[in-house]
């Protein structure tokens, strides 16, 4: 469903329209703009929103692409490894399961450093097997090396797909990206975006590169056997590629705002400046915790929202010089890492980032949201207020598993 | 279509540099040389990991004068279905050299294939890729150290199938696998052997010929896993077909056909006793193998509808 509402420019004259679209549909139509030659998915629910509306792009001539109807997938991170490896532009999108399906594929996507592109619309993972949003699929796929979006809005998805492209295919880079948003919260719920009326402009901004491919005029040996005396330094060539990758994204995040207007950061804040706690969160859900930021706001408390955008790389400095100010961050994370000291993912590597710097705020790490459970403003008002009545215990205890039964 | 009546037809070309880390008399080295000079150089190969993998890429050496990819065990159909979706993509779009034909091979172990990468195989097939995939079969998994696989055939030795009081090597019979791959309803299937090249070499070329996936099996004489000297792998290979362990044969648009005729085939005991992996089997057990052996050899003759596989002699 597209309906065209209203058009607009940007100051750079560009032409855009408002439309009001689901992430899931907002992903197919950045890939249609993007213009791939490959597309390999498997169905998973709440995934299967953008593949379909990405078969009808094809069906109707909008995108000339083949999609590769896989049986599964592991086979469909596998098969656009070997078009992307044959020189093709790729897309796939997955969810939970599939995520973990595909997880050995993920390491070989990035270790042969091919930029293949992902969108995956998370969900809990079984079992119990549950169809709901959370994290917890994005946060196992934290060390398989793809640069990681998270975003928060359908605005964000379809800008934030482009940069992936953008970022994969940098030559200094070469590492595949996925771009993560909220399952049904956001896969499901419309929103309205802006997407520009002629999709050259995309085109343009995401050029097609040469690189090395399966050529039989130039040919290569690709995913051969490395013994120790190589494979450290492979490896080491990733971490260097990662660290590329930030600056980037940051090169990919100027080009949206000098195309569109639109201005992204690694961390986004909101009313931190004088803030003396802030609540530090990802995905759908920072949309309320801004509006619980306001009403607390007008009670007198002092409270700002921080968002990481980019989780790998994790922007670490950005985290820490947006955080100066702030003597409680509170990180809510919507997903377990069980068995961990602080069980939220995001959590944990908001401590570590301050451990690089010396000093760091009381970090305490509150669970929510599993399994689809909803996080109202109220959640928010409410961690706030456990948090100060807690004072210094709230550190001690660990991880807050907030709203559990139990 | 190249046609291979002799040695003297194969290219003189060579696509699989020497040098490489296969064992001492390992007949996948044979295989392979034989399937790129048949392929030629406008060849993709996608590699399951298997012993050639390993044995043929160690970094920073390569013995592929050919494009060469390894993605992992189970899902080398996968990837050369996107390679082979990839290359019609491009030359559409104009991005590549719409006007050469590039031939998409696939190149699988029997773990690769009757086991771990059977999913894959299905859905490459199913989706009608214009790729060949071709089964090296050395009836285990060789590249761990010799443990049973879905191919390992019955009563035979592994690491994992030991002989003993309690067990007797692998208890079930070799999966069917190339007759599951015909069931798919593809263009071209076959079976193949090293020791028969010619008949071998003429598949693949067919098997490249077809719009549409081909299957090519080959059975690999293992001198590591089989246990016998490396010298011996061609002679294995034939005791084979001579006792019909193994029957090459090809299916071309449904046609079954029996490639090589045995007018008279010799007892099942001449090809176990060359092979240190049936050492130990009781009279008992090598003729349950042999009534095994006869089951088959009379499918094959009443699918044919004539006697392709003669009559045992000893």
């Amino acid at each position: 469903m597209q309906a065209s509402v209203e058009r607009v420019k940007t100051p750079y004259g560009i032409e855009q329209t408002r439309v009001l679209l689901n992430s899931n549909y907002t992903a197919a139509y950045a890939i249609r703009d993007v213009g791939v030659d490959v597309i390999a998915a498997y169905p998973i629910t709440p995934q299967t929103g953008v593949v379909e509306k990405l078969a009808e792009f094809i069906a109707s001539g909008e995108l000339d692409a083949e999609m590769i109807h896989v049986e599964s997938e592991h086979s469909a991170l596998s098969a656009v490894i070997g078009a992307s490896a044959a020189g093709a532009r790729v897309f796939t999108a997955t969810s939970s399961q599939g995520l973990e399906y595909m997880h050995e594929v993920l390491h070989i996507a990035s270790g042969m450093r091919l930029p293949i592109v992902m969108a995956v619309a998370t969900r809990a993972l079984s079992a119990p097997i549950n169809i709901w949003c959370d994290y917890t699929d994005l946060m196992n796929a934290r060390d398989t090396s793809w640069i990681t979006f998270i975003a928060y809005t359908a605005q964000e998805v379809y800008d934030s797909l482009i940069e992936a492209y953008i970022v994969s295919e940098d030559p200094e880079v070469m590492l595949p990206a996925m771009v993560a948003y909220d399952g049904f919260w956001m896969s499901h719920t419309y929103e309205p975006l802006y997407i520009p009326v002629d999709r050259e402009i995309v085109r343009k901004i995401v050029p097609r590169r040469s690189r090395i491919t399966l050529d039989p005029e130039n040919p290569v040996t690709m995913g051969s056997i490395v013994g120790p005396d190589y494979y450290y330094e492979i490896k080491y060539q990733q971490v260097v590629a990662m660290e590329q990758a930030y600056r980037s994204v940051r090169n990919a995040d100027r080009i949206i705002e000098d195309t569109f207007g639109r201005r992204y950061e690694p961390i986004e804040v909101y009313r931190v400046e004088d803030a003396d706690i802030a609540i530090l969160t990802y995905g759908g859900i920072y949309g309320t915790l801004l509006d619980a930021v306001d009403r607390m706001r007008e009670r007198g408390i002092r409270v700002g929202a921080m968002r990481i955008r980019l989780w790998r790389p994790f922007p670490a400095e950005d985290l820490v010089s947006k955080a100066r100010n702030i003597s409680t961050l509170i990180v809510v994370d919507r997903a377990i890492s069980f068995g961990a000291s602080i069980s939220g993912p995001v959590a944990l590597e908001t401590i570590a980032a301050f451990h690089r710097v010396g000093s760091s705020p009381d970090v305490i790490s509150i669970v929510a949201g599993i399994g689809g459970r909803p996080v109202t403003e109220r959640d928010f008002e409410g961690m706030v207020e456990t948090v100060f009545k807690l004072g210094r215990r709230a550190r001690e205890i660990g991880t807050l598993y907030w709203g559990v039964r139990g | 279509m190249i046609r291979i009546r002799g040695v003297r037809d194969l290219p003189r070309e060579e696509y699989f540099a020497p040098g490489h880390g296969l064992c001492a008399g390992c007949t996948a080295g044979t295989i392979v040389r034989h399937l790129l000079k048949i392929a030629g150089r406008n060849t993709i190969v996608v590699n399951a990991t298997s012993c050639v993998e390993v044995s043929t890429t160690m970094y920073p050496y390569t013995s592929w004068r050919v494009p060469w990819l390894h993605v992992a065990f189970e899902n080398a159909a996968a990837a050369a279905s996107g390679i082979e979706t990839a290359i019609r993509v491009l030359a559409r779009k104009g991005i590549i050299d719409p006007g050469r034909s590039v031939n998409i091979v696939v190149l699988a172990g029997d773990g690769g294939t009757y086991d771990i990468g059977l999913q894959s195989l299905s859905g490459m097939l199913e989706r009608g890729h214009r790729v060949m995939y071709v089964l090296y079969d050395n009836e285990a998994y060789m590249n761990t150290g010799i443990q049973r696989s879905g191919s390992t055939p019955l009563h035979a030795w592994t690491t994992t199938t030991p002989l003993g009081k309690a067990m007797r090597g692998k208890i079930q019979p070799k999966k069917p696998i190339a007759e599951i791959v015909a069931a798919h309803r593809i263009p071209y299937v076959a079976t193949a052997n090293v020791a028969y090249p010619i008949d071998m070499d003429q598949k693949f070329s067919k098997g490249l010929s077809v719009e549409g996936p081909s299957f090519i099996h080959v059975l690999q004489p293992c001198p590591t896993g089989w246990r016998f000297d490396p010298r011996y792998g061609i002679k294995i290979g034939r005791l084979a077909v001579e006792t019909a362990m193994w029957i090459n044969w090809e299916m071309e648009n449904g046609n079954f056909r029996v490639t090589t005729r045995v007018p008279k085939r010799k007892h099942v005991r001449h090809y176990l006793e060359a092979q240190g992996r049936f050492r130990g089997l009781t009279k008992e057990e090598i003729e349950e193998i042999q009534e095994y052996i006869d089951k088959e050899v009379e499918r094959i003759n009443k699918l044919v509808g004539e006697e392709v596989i003669g009559p045992r002699i000893d």
